[in-house]
C-alpha cells in the first residue's frame, strides 16, 4: 500500500518547530525516547520498545559446514524482516530499498566489527561449525528502526545460550538443554547504533527521529559505537552534504548516548537473570503491563487564570453582536402558544384601538393580542427594557382607528407586525 | 593477517607505496559512442567502466517522477571475472543494491537535478577488475562519465578509501589491505567546498583517530580531483584540436 503523503502544512509545521528547537513530543534535540528492553521465555528472544517503535529479535543456532575460506570460524547470519505488521507502507515479500539498507547496516555494524568470537563457534575445524542466525522483526514503525534493531540484536545475542558440545576424537556429541546447561556466546563488545537526522541542508540536527521527523528530514547519519569509544561503523544516507565538524560532533554525542544505552542493556540482562534464578515468571507476557483500571485519577491540569477577566472582557468588546434570535415562546392567550413573529391573527377576535408603545422583546407578540380587556393590560404586559438601544417598536392591531400616533405605523404594512432589530433579549 | 606486514618499518606498504601515496590513475572519457556519456577509469589494478544516459523521460513507473527535480537511477555491477575467483553475481544482490543506493545518494547531492524536472538520469557502473576501493573507483569513473554527458554538477565528486594501521592513515587501499582487517573509511567529497557527500566506515576505530582519518581521506580526495581535472581538460583539448 502506498504511504499517505505528508501534507505541506504538516511538513512546514514540523520544520518550523525544529527551527525553534522544539520537537513534536517535547524532547530536547539530543534526547532519546524511552527505551524498554524485555526478554522472552526462550533464551535469545528480545523485545525492544523505543518510544512507540517496537522490534523483536530472535537468535537461533545450527550446526553447518563452514565457509571454505574460513574453515575454523563460525558463521553469523543477520536478517531484518519488514512486514506490513509494522507499517502499511511496507510490502510483504518485496525487498524494498529500506529493507536492503537496514540489513546491510546491521550486518556491517555487528559482523564487520567482530563483536562475537567466531572462532569459539568452531566444533570440528573444516567440517562443523555453529551458524548463529539473528532474525529481527519490526512490530511497529514509529521512526528510527535502525537503532531499535541494533539494540534488540545485541541484547538478544547477549541473552542467547547455545547447546553444549563435546568432541571425543571423531565423535561429536551435542547435549540438549536438559542434559547440560547451555552456554552463552562470547561477546567482545556491544556495538550500538545512534541515528542523527539532518534538516534544512544540514543546519539542524536531531537525535532519534520519530516517524514524522523521518519523513521530513533531508538525510541521516548512523554511527555505531561501543562503550569503549570505538567506532564500529559510520554510514551517511540521503542526499545531504556534511562537513567534517558535523561528523566529529555527532561522534561525540554518540559516545555519550551509547554508554547510557549499554548501561540499560546490562541492567535488563541482569534483571532477567535474577528473575530466572529466583524461579519467577519471566517472558514477554509478563513484561506487558496489565492495563486494568484500578483507580481513576485525573491529574489536575494547571490553567493560567491570571488575566482571564481582562482577556474575556476584551474578547466580548471586540466580538460582533450575536444575531437576533427568535424569542422564546409566549402564551398570548391561554391555550395559544406563540413562537417568534407570526402573521396577523385572523381568528376575527375584536380588536381594540391600537396603542403605540415603546417596548421590546416579546411585545411584538403582544401585537396580535386581540382581547379587548387586554388592551389596557398590554401596557402592563409590555415590558420595557429601559436600557434598550433599539428603535421604537410599534404594536399594530388589525383594526386601526386613526390616530395621530399612527402616522408612524402607517409606514408599516397593515396588520403585519413590524420586526425590529433587537440587540438584547428580554432577560 | 599473519605474515603480511601492511606497513613496514621504513614506511613502505605491500605494493611499495608510501602511506599517503595514491595508486596510478589512468582514465579515458567518451569510450562509447552511443551513450550520452561514458568513461573508463583505472586506479592501480581496479578497473571500472561508467556509462550515463540522460537526462531523458522517465521510463517505467511515471509515479516516480518528481515535479521539480530529475531522479537519478544508478546500477552497480561486478563482472564475473573481476575477482580472483570467478563468481556469478545475480543482479538483485544485496551488496550491489546497497552500492547502487550509495552511488545514487552521492550523485543526488552533486548533480544539479533542479534543472531537469520530471526527467531521469541513468548511471551504470561496472567493475571489470576488483583490487580494492571498489566504491571510490566507481564514483570517480561516474563523475567523468557525467561530465562527458554534459550534465551540470556542483563540483567534481572524488572518492577515496583510506585505512588506519599502526597509528598511520593509508590512502587508497588495495584488496590485500582491505581484507587484512584494517578499519577502512570510504569518503566521497566535493573538493572545493570540502563537503562530504557520503561517508562510510567499517571495522573498529577508536574515536580519537577519527579526525586524522577523515583528514587523510579529504587530502587523498583532493589529490584525486586534481587528476580528474587534468583528464577532463586533456580530453577537451584533444576534442577541440581534432575538430580544427
Amino acid at each position: 500500500m502506498k504511504e499517505t503523503p505528508l501534507s505541506a502544512c504538516e511538513r512546514d509545521f514540523i520544520l518550523k518547530a525544529i527551527e525553534e528547537k522544539k520537537r513534536l513530543d517535547g524532547r530536547q534535540t539530543y534526547d532519546y525516547r524511552k527505551i524498554k528492553i524485555s526478554f522472552g521465555t526462550d533464551y535469545g528472544c528480545c523485545f525492544v520498545d523505543l518510544g512507540q517503535t517496537r522490534v523483536m529479535a530472535q537468535v537461533s543456532c545450527e550446526l553447518v559446514a563452514p565457509k571454505e575460506s574460513r574453515p575454523n570460524e563460525g558463521i553469523m547470519f543477520f536478517n531484518i524482516e519488514l512486514s506490513p505488521l509494522a507499517s502499511p507502507a511496507f510490502e510483504q515479500g518485496r525487498q524494498s530499498e529500506l529493507s536492503v539498507k537496514l540489513n546491510r547496516q546491521l550486518e556491517r555494524c555487528l559482523r564487520n566489527s567482530k563483536c562475537i568470537d567466531t572462532e569459539s563457534l568452531c566444533v570440528v575445524s573444516g567440517e562443523k561449525v555453529w551458524q548463529i542466525r539473528v532474525d529481527v522483526h519490526m512490530l511497529n514503525n514509529d521512526g528510527n528502526l535502525m537503532d531499535a534493531s541494533s539494540i534488540a540484536a545485541i541484547a538478544a545475542l547477549c541473552h542467547f545460550r547455545r547447546p553444549d558440545v563435546a568432541v571425543q576424537g571423531e565423535e561429536v556429541t551435542v547435549y540438549s538443554p536438559e542434559e547440560r546447561d547451555p552456554i552463552p556466546l562470547s561477546i567482545y563488545h556491544m556495538p550500538i547504533s545512534v541515528s542523527f537526522s539532518f534538516f534544512q541542508q544540514g543546519t539542524y540536527l536531531l537525535v532519534d527521529p520519530c516517524e514524522r521527523e523521518e519523513r521530513v528530514m533531508d538525510g541521516l547519519l548512523m554511527i555505531a559505537m561501543n562503550k569503549h569509544r570505538e567506532i564500529c561503523s559510520i554510514q551517511s544516507s540521503g542526499g545531504i552534504m556534511l562537513l567534517k565538524e558535523q561528523v566529529m560532533r555527532c561522534s561525540k554525542i554518540a559516545s555519550v548516548k551509547v554508554s547510557e544505552i549499554t548501561e540499560l542493556i546490562s541492567k535488563a540482562l541482569m534483571n532477567d537473570k535474577t528473575a530466572r534464578k529466583a524461579g519467577g515468571r519471566c517472558g514477554f507476557a509478563e513484561s506487558m503491563p496489565q492495563e486494568r483500571i484500578t483507580a481513576l485519577k485525573v491529574d489536575e491540569t494547571p490553567v493560567e487564570t491570571a488575566d482571564v477577566t481582562e482577556k474575556a472582557s476584551g474578547i466580548i468588546k471586540e466580538a460582533e453582536a450575536p444575531p437576533p434570535t427568535a424569542p422564546s415562546p409566549v402564551v398570548p392567550v391561554p391555550g395559544v402558544g406563540q413562537v417568534g413573529l407570526g402573521l396577523q391573527n385572523t381568528w376575527g377576535v375584536e380588536e381594540e384601538e391600537e396603542l403605540e408603545e415603546f417596548s421590546s422583546g416579546d411585545d411584538v407578540e403582544e401585537v396580535t393580542k386581540m382581547e379587548e380587556d387586554e388592551r389596557k393590560n398590554t401596557k402592563d404586559d409590555v415590558v420595557e427594557i429601559l436600557d434598550s438601544e433599539e428603535e421604537e417598536v410599534v404594536i399594530l392591531h388589525p383594526e386601526k382607528p386613526q390616530k395621530a400616533e399612527n402616522v408612524k405605523s402607517s409606514f408599516h404594512q397593515k396588520g403585519a407586525p413590524s420586526s425590529k432589530k433587537k440587540t438584547k433579549q428580554k432577560p | 593477517m599473519a605474515g603480511l606486514e601492511l606497513l613496514s618499518d621504513q614506511g613502505y606498504r605491500l605494493d611499495g607505496r608510501k602511506a599517503t601515496e595514491l595508486r596510478k590513475v589512468q582514465a579515458r572519457m567518451g569510450v562509447f559512442a552511443q551513450a550520452d556519456g561514458s568513461a573508463y577509469l583505472e586506479q592501480g589494478n581496479t578497473k571500472a567502466l561508467a556509462v550515463v544516459y540522460g537526462p531523458h523521460e522517465i521510463r517505467g513507473a511515471r509515479s516516480r517522477a518528481l515535479h521539480d527535480r530529475a531522479i537519478i537511477n544508478c546500477q552497480y555491477s561486478m563482472a564475473t571475472f573481476s575477482t580472483a575467483e570467478r563468481k556469478r553475481r545475480p543482479h538483485g544482490d544485496r551488496k550491489s543494491t546497497e552500492m547502487s543506493l550509495h552511488l545514487k545518494q552521492t550523485f543526488e547531492a552533486a548533480v544539479l537535478t533542479q534543472l531537469y524536472p520530471r526527467s531521469q538520469i541513468d548511471i551504470y557502473v561496472k567493475i571489470l577488475q576488483s583490487d580494492g576501493g571498489n566504491y571510490s573507483v566507481c564514483v570517480n569513473a561516474a563523475t567523468l562519465a557525467v561530465i562527458d554527458a554534459g550534465i551540470p554538477m556542483r563540483d567534481y565528486v572524488c572518492a577515496c578509501t583510506v585505512g588506519f594501521v599502526d597509528e598511520t592513515s593509508l590512502a587508497d587501499l588495495c584488496y590485500a589491505e582491505e581484507s587484512g582487517g584494517v578499519s577502512s573509511l570510504a569518503l566521497a567529497l566535493l573538493p572545493r567546498g570540502g563537503q562530504i557527500a557520503l561517508v562510510q566506515m567499517d571495522a573498529r576505530l577508536h574515536q580519537d583517530h577519527l579526525d586524522t582519518l577523515i583528514e587523510a581521506a579529504m587530502t587523498a580526495c583532493k589529490g584525486v580531483s586534481k587528476v580528474l581535472d587534468q583528464v577532463v581538460r586533456q580530453h577537451l583539448q584533444e576534442g577541440s584540436t581534432l575538430r580544427e
